[in-house]
């Protein structure tokens, strides 16, 4: 038991380097993807590691949301292979991420506008069985304003509460990795903020490790560890945050700022 | 007065098989956005075995529960072998599986069971009530209809509201990717939808045969009236589907009880209310399309 613990703490800092075989929790390898003859992804490889915000950065149409819904089985992929903590998922059914510890935020919220807040939280909650109330609570404490609104239908909501709602629902899934598609897109700049602050203390407090897709390249790097630059479907660069935001010439010819 | 009150009663009788009937084009619409154009000869193939079973001795009830069961496996088989392969292509692919499937459906019966009239039992008596000396169109036989109508759609609110199963036929009839990407076994909800629907729809069918003859085409009028009924509701909305039927029921009622040779202007008069409706409200009346929009 101590020693479980002492190894969740090691992850959960993450940052020493003899640790790095045990704490990238996914591994994509020379991914490929194709939608008919056109390549969308063109054997990308990144690794995501506990306890770190990895962005993944480049323009539009440069693949960014066709790797996460190859990620999680959306799109098959046509070469290369998706690791989740040493388990080769590649072929696996989309329903079974999240119970393998993987929960994929799509693009455009997510929300199931239909249903009310709390039955939107209990979909996500689903696949675990009987899940308890405090688990419910604890979101709507991390995010108070959906939680006066969980009784009204999704379709009501901000778009900042639905960004809310939809890492909540997220979050009740317990994952080890959280795959975030553009929650920015269409956020005022404050909420972007205050999301993205959230989201940097849930990945320290918990050791849980982040893939950020954006296109908002100066948001996304203030917040995360590692970025990816994406173009045409190729990994560009691969570098520490910091660094990708000192590379003038990087943010002129990929990023847009 | 009395002539009012006995119209109204054989309307809602009526409408209530219609909104029955309507439910389950609603039911599917929802989950699949397929119009299931073979509910109506789905729903005859188990009238038909249910009257094979009470030829056969058995009791009605009996027969009622292996039609309703065997609507069910129906429902599913339909959805899992014919229909999930046309599922997420052009929309018209499917509506043509389900028109062929009505067809094909339909001469099956009249080969298995032949196609003359045969009368269908009801369970119960067909002479209605006395109330101060006359007698009203009450029967036993609609209390039964409106009552079993009732009674399956209160499972049906119980199971989408309060159970975990509901939830998540819900979740997948919304969105069906989201609902994937949570975990919710998308494919076995839809295969669970269309046999829910298909029970519904064996019910209105085993109600409306009640009392009356069978034929391989005795669901035809049903189900142009069902049709209405869940256009008249907005086709998305199971409390449209409930209320569009009985709003049919009863002006088809009126028509038939109130207008001279009304009732040779009764399919007439179904289609009129529905070009009204179209007209004041496109969706239908209960159409959440605005909604779904913000």
């Amino acid at each position: 038991m101590a020693e479980t613990h002492g190894s969740t703490a090691m992850s959960a800092t993450g940052t020493t380097g003899g640790t790095a075989t045990t704490t990238r929790l996914l591994e994509v390898e020379g991914l490929s993807s194709a939608y008919g003859p056109v390549r969308a992804l063109d054997g990308v490889s990144l690794s995501a590691e506990a306890g770190r915000i990895t962005a993944v950065l480049g323009a539009n149409g440069a693949g960014k949301t066709t790797l996460l819904r190859t990620i999680s089985g959306l799109v098959r992929p046509v070469a290369g292979r998706v690791v989740l903590d040493g388990e080769d998922i590649t072929k696996a059914s989309v329903e079974s991420m999240v119970g393998r510890g993987m929960a994929h935020v799509p693009e455009g919220r997510g929300v199931i506008a239909e249903l009310t807040v709390d039955e939107n939280l209990r979909v996500g909650a689903l696949f675990r069985g009987k899940v308890g109330k405090d688990e419910f609570d604890r979101v709507y404490d991390l995010f108070p304003r959906i939680a006066e609104r969980r009784n009204n239908a999704a379709h009501t909501l901000s778009g900042g509460e639905r960004q809310m709602l939809v890492i909540g629902r997220a979050l009740l899934a317990k994952p080890r990795v959280l795959l975030l598609d553009e929650p920015s897109l269409g956020l005022a700049p404050r909420i972007v903020a205050q999301i993205f602050g959230l989201l940097r203390q849930l990945v320290d407090a918990e050791g849980l490790s982040v893939l950020l897709v954006e296109q908002n390249a100066r948001s996304a790097l203030s917040v995360a560890d590692v970025g990816v630059v994406l173009n045409l479907g190729r990994v560009v660069v691969t570098d520490s945050a910091s660094t990708l935001m000192g590379d003038e010439d990087l943010r002129h010819a990929y990023l847009g700022f | 007065m009395d002539y009012f009150v006995n119209v109204t009663i054989t309307g809602l009788t009526q409408g209530i098989i219609y909104s029955a009937f309507a439910l389950a084009l609603v039911l599917i619409w929802r989950s699949t956005r397929i119009v299931n154009f073979a509910q109506g000869s789905m729903a005859a193939a188990t009238t038909f075995i249910a009257l094979a079973l009470i030829q056969a001795g058995q009791s009605y009830w009996v027969a009622l529960v292996v039609a309703l069961v065997s609507g069910f496996v129906l429902g599913a088989l339909v959805e899992r072998v014919i229909i999930r392969p046309v599922e997420g292509g052009p929309e018209l692919n499917a509506v043509i599986v389900t028109l062929g499937l009505f067809v094909a459906i339909q001469a099956l019966i009249a080969i298995i069971f032949g196609s003359s009239f045969q009368s269908f039992p009801t369970p119960f008596g067909v002479r209605g009530f006395q109330v101060g000396g006359s007698t009203i169109p009450l029967t036993p036989t609609s209390l039964y209809v409106i009552g079993s109508v009732l009674i399956t759609m209160a499972l049906l609110v119980a199971l989408f509201r309060f159970t975990r199963v509901g939830l998540a036929m819900r979740a997948s009839a919304f969105s069906q990717e989201v609902a994937r990407l949570l975990g919710v076994k998308v494919g076995g909800m839809l295969t669970l939808g269309w046999g829910l629907a298909a029970v519904v729809g064996s019910l209105s069918g085993l109600l409306i045969a009640g009392g009356g003859f069978v034929y391989p085409a005795y669901m035809d009028s049903l189900i142009v009236f069902g049709f209405v009924a869940a256009i008249i509701g907005g086709l998305d909305s199971p409390v449209g589907a409930i209320v569009g039927g009985l709003i049919l029921g009863l002006a088809l009622s009126y028509v038939n009880g109130y207008v001279e040779r009304g009732s040779a202007l009764v399919s007439v008069a179904a289609l009129v209310i529905l070009i009204v409706v179209l007209l004041v409200r496109p969706g239908g009346l209960f159409s959440s399309t605005t909604a779904r929009r913000a």
